[in-house]
Parts: structure tokens; sequence; C-alpha cells
């Protein structure tokens, strides 16, 4: 029994992540080439406006400070376990990470309701748009649940989650960091990875073309039939 | 000195009929595909009316175009900080409601339907959901000839800052007025649309300046459409990229009219090349509203001043459409009769389609008048024509009459003309006076004349020799290609992967 759990433990943390991030590299590497008109964010605001802002504004502010948490802790740990050496600091940080977690499950669940109840959204909504929808409230489901029955989180990830994560960037997968974690807690890195597998072939590639050159380019933009492309002025 | 070629447009306002040939010819060739039947890339409007989306000239709705702030050109919708803030949701976009949900009927049911005691009907099927749809609340052309309507036309919004009056005049019954006013892309010198995008995606030709949206590198972002004032950029609701007139570019390059060109029963529309100075597209879209005009007519280039044809041709420009820039109709209602206006330049996206406004219909202030032609004021009519001076304005001239006034004025003065000579109810001296008084010669009404009423197809449309074949050739060796599938697109237009 013992051994069939280490089994499924080496493919569930140190096979599946690899799969997961080769998919993600090379489907999404081969459809831009072959299908970049694909490439689109596919927004649906134009259909419907207003429960368009309720759901998909915390959302996204929601989940991009999430992520950028995971991200930090993930690189400084030493400095996360510093910060939280004050209890203070910590329910701060534990505390606003819990908000910012809310405000995605609600921005999510309004994007659910939205796609289900308006007509016009649910002609829109693949199939694939509901798969990432149940990942993504499986995630953040799985996440609120850890934040709030183990807590301090923040603290814990410093000691487990990283290292573990760090053993993956260096092909050296130990996974003895989180064999021992609770069940919520696997299943939140297990469907995590599953996310990034199905990333590619969904609409989240959207992600991938943020437009940031926007910031620095001119405001027109010309372009000469066998000439490198090029910006000229006009307003601001 | 920057010199660039710009394939320019003239739509004559007298002689459109409102016939929708235009916009059929648009929608058959590009818009009648999923997620675009509700666009209409070229659309005629009745005007004063609410227009398509509705309302598109309240700007306090909708945030388009160009605003001066602090000596700077900012555009009204977005800028790059709010841009990323409101990337995940524009609050400046339009929605389906502003425009209509684009519908079909259910055809079928008239062959289908089970035999009984009443006849079968067609109901409307919404083309988004394919659902049956209880009310049909807009659609293409809603208030196609509602001038007088208290819902519509009252609601145009060029209507603001008319004395009430002339706002009375525009409703009173039996004198109500209308007139047409078709619209397309007008491939701006400073277009919001390009500068809005924050893919990137959408750009002016360097060659004959047509506005595109590059359909790979749109990520539905949605900016454009926002920023764009006149509406001209529409979001497929189903591929999830934004489309917009291409001043059928297939068709140009190939030597033909764009299909509403084409089409034009009325045969209102030029198109011809107007060389212009670049380097002060941001001067002059600065300018304050009443320099506008003159400015924009000063930054377009007289073809035949051997300094500007050497620069041009310094610029690549080939001899081709320098010579095609000469022989412009457009250069000659734009920039040497000054008889076309730009719509609405106060937007400050320096429009390159222009817009002679209309004369008809005059006189019907005077009661059971005509015309007295002897009287002192040769022009009174326009001055108290039907249209109110302020309502075209409005539309044509920043909110100021005097360019409007010169163009009607003209346009008035030549028809005097011509009416001394084929009919002779009017001496000659005083047609001649009245040529005069509206800053024209003989020789230029009937020049004028001419192009307004004798023109043939080769006189309104002069289309520049594109080039663009040798250079695929030169760049490109065509058996690469051989049975193969072709340049361009090898997948349709699907949603998603």
């Amino acid at each position: 029994m013992d051994s069939w759990a280490h089994y499924l433990d080496q493919v569930l943390f140190a096979v599946l992540p690899y799969v997961a991030v080769f998919t993600l590299i090379l489907v999404t590497i081969q459809r831009y080439r072959a299908q970049r008109f694909s490439y689109s964010s596919l927004s649906s605001q134009f259909l419907e406006n207003r429960q368009h802002f309720w759901g998909l504004v915390p959302f996204h502010y929601g989940i991009l400070t999430i992520i950028a948490g995971h991200v930090v802790a993930f690189l400084i740990p030493r400095e996360i376990l510093a910060w939280n050496s004050h209890p203070l600091r910590l329910y701060i940080l534990e505390l606003s990470a819990l908000v910012f977690a809310l405000m995605t499950l609600i921005g999510l669940l309004a994007g659910m309701v939205r796609r289900w109840t308006n007509p016009k959204i649910r002609i829109v909504t693949s199939a694939s748009d509901w798969i990432i929808y149940l990942l993504l409230f499986v995630q953040i489901v799985s996440g609120i649940y850890v934040a709030v029955f183990y807590p301090w989180g923040s603290s814990w990830f410093s000691t487990s989650a990283a290292p573990y994560l760090w053993s993956l960037v260096k092909l050296n997968p130990d996974v003895s960091f989180v064999a021992s974690m609770p069940h919520m807690v696997k299943l939140h890195i297990i469907n995590a990875f599953l996310l990034i597998g199905f990333f590619p072939f969904t609409r989240l590639v959207h992600i991938l073309v943020i437009p940031n050159p926007y910031l620095w380019r001119k405001p027109q933009v010309v372009r000469w039939y066998g000439k490198p492309k090029e910006t000229a002025g006009g307003g601001a | 000195m920057n010199v660039r070629s710009q394939i320019a447009m003239v739509f004559h306002l007298d002689k459109c009929i409102g016939c929708h040939t235009c916009s059929i010819a648009c929608k058959n060739v590009w818009t009648d595909r999923k997620g675009t039947e509700y666009m209409w890339w070229n659309n005629v409007e009745t005007k004063p009316g609410t227009g398509f989306p509705t309302q598109w000239e309240n700007q306090d709705k909708y945030n388009g175009g160009w605003v001066t702030f602090q000596e700077k050109l900012e555009l009204r919708s977005t800028s790059k900080t709010k841009t990323v803030f409101n990337i995940f949701h524009n609050p400046h976009q339009p929605s389906m409601d502003d425009y209509y949900e684009p519908w079909t009927y259910d055809y079928q049911h008239l062959f289908n339907a089970p035999e009984g005691n009443d006849q079968p009907t067609a109901i409307p099927l919404s083309l988004v959901t394919g659902k049956p749809m209880e009310t049909i609340e807009a659609g293409p052309n809603w208030d196609d000839d509602l001038g007088g309507s208290p819902v519509y036309a009252a609601n145009d919004p060029n209507l603001k800052n008319l004395p009430e009056d002339q706002r009375d005049q525009l409703f009173a019954i039996e004198r109500l007025v209308y007139f047409y006013f078709p619209r397309i892309c007008n491939h701006c010198l400073n277009p919001s649309c390009v500068a809005a995008c924050p893919s990137g995606a959408l750009y002016k030709r360097g060659e004959d300046g047509i506005v595109l949206v590059d359909q790979q590198r749109c990520r539905a972002w949605r900016a454009c459409v926002a920023a764009c004032p006149y509406k001209k950029v529409f979001y497929n609701w189903f591929t999830g990229k934004s489309e917009k007139c291409i001043l059928c570019f297939p068709r140009l390059e190939t030597g033909q009219a764009p299909a509403c060109f084409h089409s034009c029963v009325g045969r209102i529309r030029y198109l011809g090349v107007l060389l212009y100075d670049a380097e002060r597209i941001e001067e002059v879209a600065k300018r304050p509203d009443i320099e506008l005009i003159d400015a924009h007519r000063a930054m377009i280039l007289d073809p035949h001043d051997p300094e500007v044809i050497a620069a041009a041709r310094t610029n690549g420009i080939s001899d081709g459409v320098i010579e095609s820039a000469q022989k412009s109709p457009v250069y000659q209602f734009v920039k040497v009769w000054k008889l076309a206006l730009p719509p609405h330049i106060e937007y400050r996206t320096l429009p390159m389609l222009f817009y002679v406004p209309p004369l008809s219909p005059v006189m019907a202030r005077r009661d059971g008048d005509t015309v007295d032609h002897v009287s002192d004021n040769l022009f009174h009519d326009i001055d108290e024509s039907r249209v109110p001076m302020q309502f075209l304005a409005n539309l044509f001239g920043a909110g100021h009459e005097g360019k409007v006034r010169y163009a009607l004025a003209k346009q008035k003065a030549v028809r005097l003309y011509r009416r001394a000579v084929t009919v002779g109810d009017i001496t000659m001296a005083m047609a001649e006076r009245a040529l005069r008084e509206a800053d024209c010669t003989v020789d230029e009404a009937e020049e004028i004349y001419r192009l307004t009423s004798l023109c043939t197809f080769d006189d309104r449309f002069v289309i520049p020799p594109a080039q663009r074949e040798q250079a695929i050739e030169m760049m490109k060796d065509p058996h690469e290609h051989r049975q193969g599938a072709g340049f361009g697109f090898l997948t349709g237009p699907r949603r998603g992967l």
C-alpha cells in the first residue's frame, strides 16, 4: 500500500509537473506559429456589459495578486520568513491574501453565473471555457480552504512548497516535501499543474500576449510594404 | 517635409438619394459572415437623426477621438496608464445594445407549418443565439427617413447648440427636412483607433494610408472600438477580433473602385490621391477648433509644386502615384475649390473623407415664395435655408459656420451661373456677380459643374497604380508557392483553437 502511494506521489509530483510545463511550452509555440489568429482574449464584453464588470474586474485583480504572492514566496522564501517573524506582519499578509482570494472567487462565480444565465454569453462559451472555469474553481476553493484550515501558509510555504518547486526547477524532484502534506494542499498543487498543462489549448493564452510594447511605442503605427515596421508621431 | 500619399475620398451630399446601394454592396462583399452581421462598414444615415450606433456623435457617452490637454494631444477614451488598469473591462466600450441584435426570419416555417386555420408566419430568430426574438428593438437604418421624429431626429447630438426657433423649424409639420449622410471609415491621418490599440494590431499603410486591423495581432482588447469617434471599428463577437472598412484594398490594388464607390447610384463618390506632409500631423491636430479646417487643408500639398514632387520622390512615392495625385478629383474639391469639408474635424483624427455639404433643399422658410434672384442678397436662401446653417456647421465646420457657408455659396453661384447659361432667365451679369461674391470664376464654375454633373467613372475614381504585385515578385519566388494553398490565411476565421 505504501509503495503504491509512493508511486502515485512520484507520478503526480515528479512526472506531472514536467508533462504540464512541456505541454505548455511546446503547444504554445506551435499554436503561435500555426494558429496565430486563435490568440485572442475572446472578450464577450460586447454582448453583455454590466455583469462583465462585476465578474472580470475582481477576478483579474484578485488572481494577479495571488499569483504574484506565490511567485514572490517561491523566489524569496527567506525574506518572507523574516517578514513573518512579527505576528502582526504575518496577520496582515495572511489577511490581505485571503481578501484577494475571496475577491477572485467572487469574480469567478460572477463570471460563471454570467456565462450560464445570459443566452448570448452562453453561445460564445465553449467546452474548454467550462473546463477552465472548473479548474480555476477547484484551484481557488482549495486554496482558500488551505488558507483557512492550515493557516500561516505564507510561512510554511517557504519551508515546504518553495523547496519542492526549486527541486523541480533543478530537475531533481524531491517529493518528500509534499508527500506528507494534507490532501487539500496536494489537490491544490496537482490542480495547478493540470491548469498549466491545459493552458495552451484554451483562451488563457491571452496572458502570454499582454501588450506591453504599447507602453513605450509611439501612438501611430505605419507599415510599409517590404520595409520594417515604423511608428510615428501623432498624439500622446 | 515628409511627403506621404493617401487615398482620400469626397462624398457629394447633394447627390445622395439615400438608396443604401453602397451599404448592400459592402455587406455582400465583406460582412455577411458570422459575427459580422451587425456591422455596417458603410452605412447611410438620415440627418437629423441618431445614426449608427445610436448617437455615435455624442462623445460624452462614447468618449471617442482626441482632446487637447495642457498643450498635449490625448485620447479621450484611454491613455497608456489607463489601458493597464482598464484592460479587463473597457469602461467606454459600446455593447451590442448600442447597435442592434442581428436577426433573420424562420422562413422554413412558412413551408413546414402544419395545416391550420391561420397563415403561418416567419418569426424573427436572433443571429447570435438562434432563439426567437420577442421584439426587435433596433436594426440597420432604424431611423431611416425619420427626419422630424421626436424620438430619433430630435436626439441628434448636432442639434445641441441650435437656437430654439431653428430647432423648431426642423420639426415643423410640412416643413421638416432631412438629408442623407453616408459614412465609411475616414482612413484618418491621426487615427485614434491606431493610437489606442494595445497590441499594435491597427496600422496605417504607408503607401496609400488605408487603416487596417491586423487580424493575426488583434487580441480583442477592444480599445479601438471605444477610441474611434466615428464608431467605424467593429468588434466581431464570434472570432474575438476587431474589423473595419478596408477601403476594398484588394480592389484598389487591381485598379478597381471600392464596392461602395463603384455601386453608388447617385454617383456621389469621388476617390483620388492626396499628398500630405506627415511631419505636421501632430501640430495640426492640436490646433484650436476654429483653425482646424484651414490647417488640415494646408498640410495637403500641391502635387504640381516641383518641391513637393522632389520630396515625394525622395520618400519613394512613384511617378505613377504623383501623376494620379495631380489628376485627383479630391484635390480639386478639397483644396482648390474648398467645397468639401471633413466631418467632425473637432475629433482631431484628421479624416481623409470629405463631404460637400448639401445645398438642397433650400428655401422653405419663406411661405409660398419662389427664389427672388433680383434681390440684393443673392445668397439669402442659404442663410435662411431649411437646414439651419448651425446644424451643418456642427457636422462639417467644428461648430463654425464660415467654411460651410463658403461651400454652400459657391455651389449656389455655380447653379446661378449654369442657369444663366442654359435657361437664360438670369442675366449673365448677375451670375458673374454671384460667382464673384462666392469667390469663384467662370472657369472654376465650369470645372465644378463638369466634375459634379458630367463626371464619368474615370473622372470620379483616379486610382493610383499599386505596384504591389511587382513588390511581391521581387522579394519572393512565386514558384515557392506552387501547388500550395496560396498566400495569407490558410484557415478560416474560427473562434479560439
